[in-house]
């Protein structure tokens, strides 16, 4: 019962927040207002038994993309100066959509009803195999990293192209050295250091925030994690260094090279244990044929692909938020 | 009750028309991104919301656990999860052309915009 209504809370605010978004025209407030509502997602999903799913959200969504508007912000306007509506287009075809879904809706099964089609197919086989050819205990890292280990390497890829586009818009325009000293250019680039509490606060958090991340990272075989979530998390302590310290400190740390190797380097991995595979006489990523005992193959091809989208995911966040930061202190 | 157990895929179609909404009446670009991502997050609350079982768990299946365990459907979730990362770059490429296009323009309104590239 709690759960009910913990949920009808949270689905409740989704909305709302939504709306304030929409109503809002300072583009600051949108953002703060959109991390709160990633962050109401990610309650969601986990009251949705998606335990993942939320940890994925909460990171990326509530914490490094608000990051990633707030960088864009900075470089673009403040203020959203779209004139009141003139056309009754938007708000027909916007309501037209919901009338047509909500009426598709009305005949969907009941939230929690076990037979629904979607529970039906290929699901219950995934349950039930998973522990006989693969055995880790995480049925969606299974799935992620083995059963459709095709779909995920395309997403890497995705990434990784998305990545390098932000790259070719935003270039790696350095601040030419004997125009700007470095005094000048860490003046300029915005941090926190005058922010005592946030500054001592923060960088107490940073080792923590690396060392779950870490943890999510080989940990998630036996418990909700993997590639994409420690990605996720060792880029916000580097990017939470990066904003408390300023972006030359941040680069300090991980250095331009470094992140855009990673990038390179985390996707050649997720390939390349494909092609291992294919020469082990197999076919394209399946990890059984990498050792005698099929269950250890994949065991191995699992840790190795999940390190190569951590890798991947790792990079992409630090390079785009370095992009970002940077284009602001020319 | 019967609608209650509808009310998850009501507030996706809400959801779905807010972003909408957003982003066609909107001119301003960060602002249409906004409503992308909610129009995106709404897509990932039905996903999600179709996995769940009654009485179930998350997807875990651990030594010891009793064997008539009822387990949530794993397949909505991988494919969301994947999807979080991929929207997340695509809304940062879609800053950065946002940003490329306030430096050459001088606003991210596309009335302006579309304005300017009339007078030239």
């Amino acid at each position: 019962m709690m759960t009910i209504v913990f949920s009808l809370f949270l689905l409740t605010m989704l909305v709302l927040v939504a709306v304030a978004i929409l109503r809002t025209d300072n583009l600051f407030t949108a953002v703060m207002l959109s991390g709160i509502f990633s962050l109401l997602m990610a309650a969601n999903f986990f009251v949705l038994d998606a335990a993942d799913v939320a940890l994925t959200e909460a990171v990326i969504g509530a914490g490094i993309s608000t990051v990633l508007f707030l960088g864009a912000l900075a470089l673009t306007a403040e203020k959203d100066r779209s004139p009141p509506v003139g056309s009754w287009v938007p708000l027909i075809s916007a309501s037209a959509l919901g009338a047509v879904i909500i009426y598709g809706v009305l005949q969907a099964p009941r939230l929690g009803d076990p037979n629904a089609v979607v529970h039906n197919h290929v699901a219950p086989w995934y349950l039930e195999k998973t522990p006989e050819l693969i055995d880790v205990p995480n049925v969606v890292t299974a799935v992620l990293a083995s059963f459709r280990g095709y779909d995920t390497l395309g997403e890497v890829f995705v990434v990784f192209i998305a990545c390098m586009g932000v790259m070719a818009l935003l270039g790696r325009v350095r601040p030419r050295r004997d125009s700007i000293k470095l005094t000048e250019y860490e003046e300029r680039s915005r941090n926190l250091r005058h922010h005592l509490i946030p500054r001592i606060v923060g960088k107490m958090l940073v080792p923590f925030i690396v060392l779950f991340g870490l943890y999510v990272q080989f940990h998630g075989d036996f418990g909700p994690g993997g590639g994409f979530q420690a990605g996720g998390l060792i880029a916000a302590g580097v990017i939470l260094y990066s904003l408390l310290e300023g972006d030359w400190r941040g680069r300090e740390l991980v250095p331009e090279w470094f992140s855009s190797l990673l990038v390179a380097l985390g996707a050649l991995l997720y390939a390349g244990v494909g092609v291992a595979c294919m020469l082990k006489g197999g076919h394209f990523l399946n990890y059984s044929v990498l050792f005698e005992d099929p269950i250890k193959g994949q065991h191995v091809g699992i840790l190795l692909v999940e390190l190569g989208v951590g890798m991947t995911v790792t990079g992409v966040m630090i390079t785009v938020f370095h992009a970002f930061a940077r284009r602001g202190v020319r | 009750m019967e609608l209650l157990g509808l009310y998850n895929y009501f507030v996706f179609a809400v959801l779905l028309m807010v972003g909408l909404y957003c982003i066609l009446a909107r001119t301003n670009i960060i602002k249409s991104l906004i409503g992308l991502s909610i129009f995106q997050g709404a897509v990932f609350l039905l996903y999600i919301s179709m996995d769940k079982i009654d009485g179930g768990t998350g997807p875990i299946i651990l030594e010891g656990a009793p064997a008539d365990t009822i387990y949530a459907n794993p397949l909505p979730q991988v494919l969301i999860l994947t999807a979080i990362v991929v929207g997340i770059s695509t809304t940062a490429l879609g800053l950065a052309v946002a940003v490329r296009i306030r430096e050459a323009y001088g606003t991210i309104e596309e009335d302006k915009i579309q304005e300017m590239d009339r007078e030239q």
